[in-house]
């Protein structure tokens, strides 16, 4: 897998009785968007937290940047996570007591930056996102799409090198997601990140370059069917 | 739907007479609009004349006499190839892959396969009509999303279809 940002290799993963992943092997470069797809309980969102070193493997390897993510500790997996993986989830999960900006901005200060410069970069990311007018709105105030789209902010404001989007525009009308999906993979691309995008929506997948399948926790990588 | 293909795939199966293809076509794919006669007869002396089938044997009848016809091995590959090959995403395009499931059940290939290479084409022309869509102005975006809605409509068809294969391969007894 060479030119690979990040890859995994033989993965397993079990939920009691339950398997979650089966052998599974995932390679994405960097700029490239790969969706992953397939029906709810197949194994997707497993997958994702595995690559992302959220949840630990019961087998395989991931590895990120020439590091083998699962050989790390506990909190070298979460500065990896703070610093180098940004995150969206289908409900922005924003801190509801921070006002917008403070929440684009919280991944900065988490990293050691001053609330200045900090603020600074959120509001930038904020009009970059179409929502600088909510910046002092909490998110409890603004709505959906507006929210996603400050989630987004946040994922993409530490300048990550992957991002991990499960279901990014899964509580968004048609309009709303689409608008988030073409910020997120225009600003992706324009920085080069690895974008890996949970989704069962084809018409969300189909903004990414490539689709994998997990079915009953494997992967069909349909690049080799076609 | 190719008729000929869809015949080819029914003899893989077995050999049989002009009369039973017919009848194995109706009851499996036919739904409303049956085969008549004719086109089965003009459909197998193509084949035949393209080596596709040949026939087995011939029963001499009361009427005209009874051709048995048997899958040749350019007719096995000939429907490996069709089935394989993605069909260009269409309005009514499920009777074609309806059929095309149907018979990689019941010539034992994987169904599944040809499901994943259809969404691949889908997904290929989506993510065509998505760039355009987002390079275009707001008529241009108005026409990629129709097409886009009807794209969708078909891939939740084959989703859908991928997790009752095991349930069709049962009911249709392959």
């Amino acid at each position: 897998m060479s030119g690979a940002l990040l890859s995994a290799e033989g993965l397993d993963k079990t939920y009691g009785r339950t398997p979650a992943l089966a052998g599974v092997r995932f390679s994405i470069r960097a700029g490239e968007v790969v969706a992953v797809m397939g029906p709810s309980g197949s194994g997707k969102s497993t997958l994702l937290h595995c690559l992302a070193g959220i949840v630990r493997p019961d087998a395989g390897t991931v590895r990120y940047d020439g590091r083998e993510l699962t050989a790390l500790s506990d909190s070298a997996r979460s500065a990896l996570r703070r610093q180098d993986f940004g995150f969206v989830f289908q409900f922005g999960q924003l801190v509801p007591e921070l006002s917008c900006l403070e929440n684009v901005a919280l991944p900065l200060r988490l990293n050691g930056e001053r609330r200045k410069a900090a603020e600074a970069k959120a509001r930038g990311w904020l009009e970059r996102l179409e929502v600088e007018d909510v910046a002092g709105h909490r998110p409890g105030e603004v709505s959906g799409g507006q929210g996603q789209r400050v989630a987004v902010a946040r994922a993409l404001v530490t300048a990550p090198r992957v991002v991990f989007a499960d279901e990014p525009t899964g509580a968004l009308d048609s309009l709303n997601g689409e608008r988030v999906m073409t910020l997120l993979t225009d600003a992706a691309r324009e920085t080069s990140a690895a974008v890996v995008l949970v989704t069962h929506e084809a018409r969300v997948a189909a903004y990414s370059d490539r689709e994998v399948v997990v079915r009953d926790g494997r992967i069909r990588d349909l690049a080799g069917v076609a | 739907m190719s008729i000929g293909h869809t015949l080819l795939g029914l003899l893989e199966t077995g050999p049989r007479h002009g009369y039973d293809l017919k009848r194995a076509f109706d009851e499996r794919f036919g739904h409303d609009r049956p085969l008549h006669y004719g086109q089965v007869y003009s459909t197998m002396s193509r084949l035949l004349k393209n080596g596709l089938v040949e026939v087995e044997g011939v029963e001499p009848g009361g009427g005209p006499e009874r051709k048995r016809y048997a899958i040749t091995e350019a007719g096995v590959t000939d429907v490996a190839d069709w089935l394989a090959q993605p069909e260009k995403p269409e309005p009514y395009l499920q009777s074609t892959l309806y059929t095309k499931v149907v018979l990689a059940l019941l010539t034992h290939r994987s169904a599944a396969d040809i499901l994943d290479t259809q969404r691949t084409e889908h997904l290929r022309l989506m993510r065509e009509l998505t760039r355009r869509k987002q390079d275009g102005d707001l008529a241009d975006q108005l026409i990629c999303d129709h097409a886009l809605f009807h794209l969708d409509a078909d891939l939740r068809w084959l989703e859908l279809t991928a997790a009752r294969l095991g349930r069709l391969a049962e009911e249709i007894g392959a």
